[in-house]
């Protein structure tokens, strides 16, 4: 049988060279996201502005404008309104009810219930959400919290375990895949919730995963090749593990796939997210995390001293490592 | 590493084995599962959002228990000062910036005054303050000032009461496996799988039922009372039902009977056929209530719920059976959840829904559907592509997945863990990243032998020099995990739960397990040449 093999032996693509420009394309791309956000803003869910949030399901597909002037005689506030994929189903968000705590929001999921039901016969609410001010602000603290530990305490743990230069590269890295996440929602104005900050730490955590692979290659190498030239050892190490990277990349892609187009219409948004994270990880793992630690001043030899600080037997070997079992 | 002994194949084929066991129960019905022995019921819960039901987070004001303690203490003063022995006259009394304070009229008195008092406080927890300071200022006013301890401490006992009182209330409703969490200092997490309408759960969550009876105040003048005056030792309490259509009405502050002396309620009907909840009280209850009754024939007395006159009926002859009704605007449903709320005793402190998500049965089972088939499609084509990459490889690969998509849902059983909507995208997630690691070992193996090395060592250094990449990686995974488990909260929680384990089985199965099929293989075949 022969094989599927995605990427040819041999492969030789010159990544170094290239950054320059791959720099400045990101640069621009990171400046984008930035300023979309600051701009126009994202389109924060219930979750992280409070307030309330209805999903209607109707039994024809209803007439938007007929729904938004039905909410709009009873008096609640603003509504503002969204259809999934689904025709038949609305999304309906409510300002929360200022006074009367509980009880306020209730009658008004109640009052809506009955005025849409008078309108549209045979509608169904099949989720409601209402969360209030204090409860979303804190929601929005911890979700802020989570990412930005999440990125130091990795970046910590590569820094103590290696050179700083991948410390600061991966720091940038998933930085920069963050960055051009959160400018995807503010572009295209998809809700974001609790479910996109899963979505966001996910990401982290499999750019991560790319970057220490990468890494992990050009540490061996840089034992192996004392006296390379930096840019090409580099250039070797993305080479030499282009393959894995791509097959990884085809399999995540393959099964964020099944779940944006199957798996139903809330998670839809946290599988853009994912997808998207997928190109933008893999591309920051090359093109920003590796190329940066040639920027950095990275050299063979800085492996060497460290490795001599701590284990100094090991420093003395050449070729292929043959202790794996390294804790 | 590729020689295992026997012993060492069944070590590391047991735990697999044992995990896969775990998993069967949550493909089981119900009725299977009640006959499994106790350690066998290793089911995966489905959060709400898959099985449909309401999630509460439920706050107690902090402030309003405050509150309440220093006019419980006001209370308690007047009782110690005024009516004890020997009586010292006090006036002024005010509480005001969460002080109470008051003047003593003969200053001679004052230290005899705070001398009484000071039993009153209490030792607060295991602070070794007191939860109340009594201090005297300018000579003559006594100040008495809770203390931070004192309010923690008075705030945590109303919080584990609450919680208590919630769990009656819900258990009364007759739901099914609902979760009552104290969450932090002040909040309560209320979950109730399969839950059609929370309209019910919230307004019985909504309401402290605190019951008094008092003696409708008849002397005092109409039009006072409707400008919101009483006389004094009266107070003006709302009444939205009275029949004279004034909305409010005159009672007597001293109470009769409380909803503490209460044994039972239950919903009934009277004479006409209108809903009403028939209550009895306990012993001394029922004499106190007798004895007022008694006392005061062709009188009204109030009923009043959480501060709102319910009806004001006369007293028509004395009540001695110890049991009365109370009756209202009820409809059937209401005088019902009103005989609930009784029957589980008065909430310590008012909770209000901060936090509430709803999810209909018919969303959450096509959710599970459209999940399940995102799932089934994710894994046949992950699967087709790894074999036809790998080959035979690619079908060790394939069956660690499989394995390890069984261990991750055992393991959850075992720890009790919830399956939500995330955590489906986290499964999905983990097959799409388990065979990242079968990737890297199989692209070293490809490497290894590029540069000549034979078929066994080939192999053997594909899974040594890979083996330190993949764990690399996942600390460093997994560090994002467990952050994301510590603060994440709601569906970023559920995530991490199936994103840790999976990083933990999948490094297992990926490395150890297919290691020991590939040595199975270069044992029983001993090829001389290998497809990858």
């Amino acid at each position: 049988m022969k094989l599927l093999k995605l990427v040819p032996d041999n492969t030789n693509i010159g990544f170094v060279k290239l950054r320059h420009w791959c720099f400045a394309i990101t640069l621009l791309l990171t400046a984008l996201a930035v300023g979309t956000t600051a701009y126009k803003g994202l389109n924060l869910g219930v979750d992280f502005v409070g307030g309330l949030m209805i999903e209607a399901r109707f039994e024809q597909p209803p007439h938007i404008d007929r729904v938004r002037s039905n909410i709009a005689r009873l008096g609640v506030g603003e509504s503002s309104l969204q259809q999934f994929g689904d025709p038949r189903t609305v999304q309906i968000r409510l300002p929360l009810p200022e006074q009367g705590g509980a009880g306020a929001a209730n009658a008004v999921v109640e009052r809506t219930r009955q005025s849409l039901g008078a309108e549209f016969p045979g509608v169904t609410f099949s989720r409601y959400d209402t969360v209030s001010g204090k409860v979303s602000g804190e929601l929005i603290r911890d979700g802020i919290l989570a990412v930005l530990l999440a990125m130091i305490g990795i970046a910590i743990f590569s820094w103590f375990r290696y050179e700083w230069q991948f410390g600061v590269s991966t720091f940038v890295a998933i930085l920069h895949d963050v960055v051009m996440t959160v400018g995807f929602f503010a572009v295209t104005q998809l809700e974001f919730d609790l479910n996109i900050v899963a979505a966001v730490l996910t990401i982290v955590g499999y750019s991560i995963n790319d970057k220490m692979v990468i890494d992990d290659r050009i540490r061996e190498n840089m034992r192996k090749y004392r006296k390379m030239d930096m840019k090409a050892l580099i250039d070797l190490s993305v080479n030499e593990t282009l393959p894995r990277t791509i097959m990884t990349s085809v399999t995540m892609i393959l099964a964020l796939g099944a779940l944006l187009l199957f798996g139903g219409h809330v998670l839809r948004g946290f599988a853009a997210a994912m997808l998207l994270g997928v190109f933008v990880g893999t591309y920051s793992s090359v093109y920003v995390s590796a190329s940066l630690l040639v920027s950095l001043g990275l050299t063979p030899q800085a492996g060497e001293r460290k490795e001599r600080k701590s284990i100094a037997a090991q420093a003395e070997r050449v070729g292929p490592r043959d202790d794996g079992a390294r804790p | 590493m590729l020689n295992f002994s026997r012993s060492m194949v069944v070590a590391i084929i047991l735990p697999l084995l044992i995990g896969i066991l775990c998993a069967v129960p949550s493909f089981l019905p119900d009725t299977a599962v009640e006959k499994l022995p106790a350690f066998m019921q290793t089911r995966v819960n489905l959060g709400l959002d898959l099985s449909g039901g309401s999630h509460l987070l439920l706050e107690a004001s902090t402030q309003d228990v405050a509150k309440q303690r220093l006019t419980n203490m006001e209370e308690q003063v007047r009782t110690e000062l005024r009516r004890g022995d020997p009586r010292i006259a006090i006036g002024d009394i005010s509480s005001r910036d969460g002080k109470l304070s008051f003047m003593v009229r003969d200053p001679a008195q004052v230290d005899a005054a705070v001398e009484r008092i000071r039993p009153l406080t209490q030792g607060a927890g295991l602070t070794g303050q007191r939860d109340f300071n009594v201090e005297v200022v300018n000579s003559s006013t006594v100040v008495i000032t809770p203390t931070s301890a004192g309010i923690n401490n008075a705030v945590k006992s109303a919080m584990e009461v609450a919680t208590e009182v919630i769990r009656k209330r819900i258990d009364e409703m007759g739901t099914r496996e609902p979760t009552i969490q104290q969450q932090g200092d002040n909040r309560i997490v209320v979950q109730v799988p399969g839950l059609q309408n929370p309209k019910a759960l919230k307004d019985l969550l909504g309401q402290t039922a605190k019951l008094e009876f008092k003696l409708v105040d008849v002397t005092a003048d109409p039009a006072e009372v409707a400008q919101g005056r009483a006389p004094v030792g009266s107070e003006v309490l709302p009444y939205p039902d009275n029949p004279s259509r004034v909305p409010v009405i005159a009672v007597k502050r001293q109470v009769m009977v409380s909803g503490e002396d209460l044994t039972d309620a239950t919903q009934g009907y009277d004479q006409n056929n209108q809903a009403i909840v028939n209550i009895r009280f306990n012993g001394s209850g029922g004499r106190k209530f007798g004895q007022v009754t008694s006392q005061n024939v062709n009188r009204p007395f109030a009923i009043i719920l959480d501060g709102r006159v319910l009806s004001a009926p006369n007293i028509n002859e004395p009540i001695l059976g110890g049991s009365a009704q109370i009756s209202g605007n009820f409809t059937v449903e209401s005088a019902n959840q009103l005989a609930i709320a009784l029957r589980s005793g008065k909430l310590p402190v008012a909770l209000t829904v901060v936090e509430e998500r709803t999810v209909g049965p018919q969303l959450g089972a096509d959710s599970i559907r459209a999940g399940l088939i995102a799932s089934i499609i994710a894994v046949v084509a992950v699967a087709a592509f790894m074999f036809l990459s790998y080959g035979r490889f690619g079908i060790y690969a394939n069956i660690a997945v499989a394995i390890n998509v069984l261990v991750i849902l055992g393991v959850m059983g075992i720890l009790g863990a919830t399956l939500t909507l995330p955590g489906i995208a986290g499964f999905v997630l983990t097959i799409g990243t388990a065979v990242d690691a079968n990737v890297l070992i199989y692209e070293r193996i490809r490497e290894e032998r590029r540069r000549g090395r034979g078929v066994v060592q080939a192999i053997e250094y594909g899974y040594k020099e890979a083996s330190r990449t993949i764990f690399e990686a996942n600390v460093t995974h997994a560090i994002a995990g467990g952050i994301m488990l510590v603060l994440g909260s709601g569906p970023i929680k559920g995530f991490a739960i199936v994103l840790l384990i999976g990083i933990a089985t999948s490094v297992y199965t990926a490395v150890t397990f297919t290691r020991v099929l590939a040595a199975h293989w270069l044992r029983t075949q001993r090829p001389t040449e290998i497809n990858i």
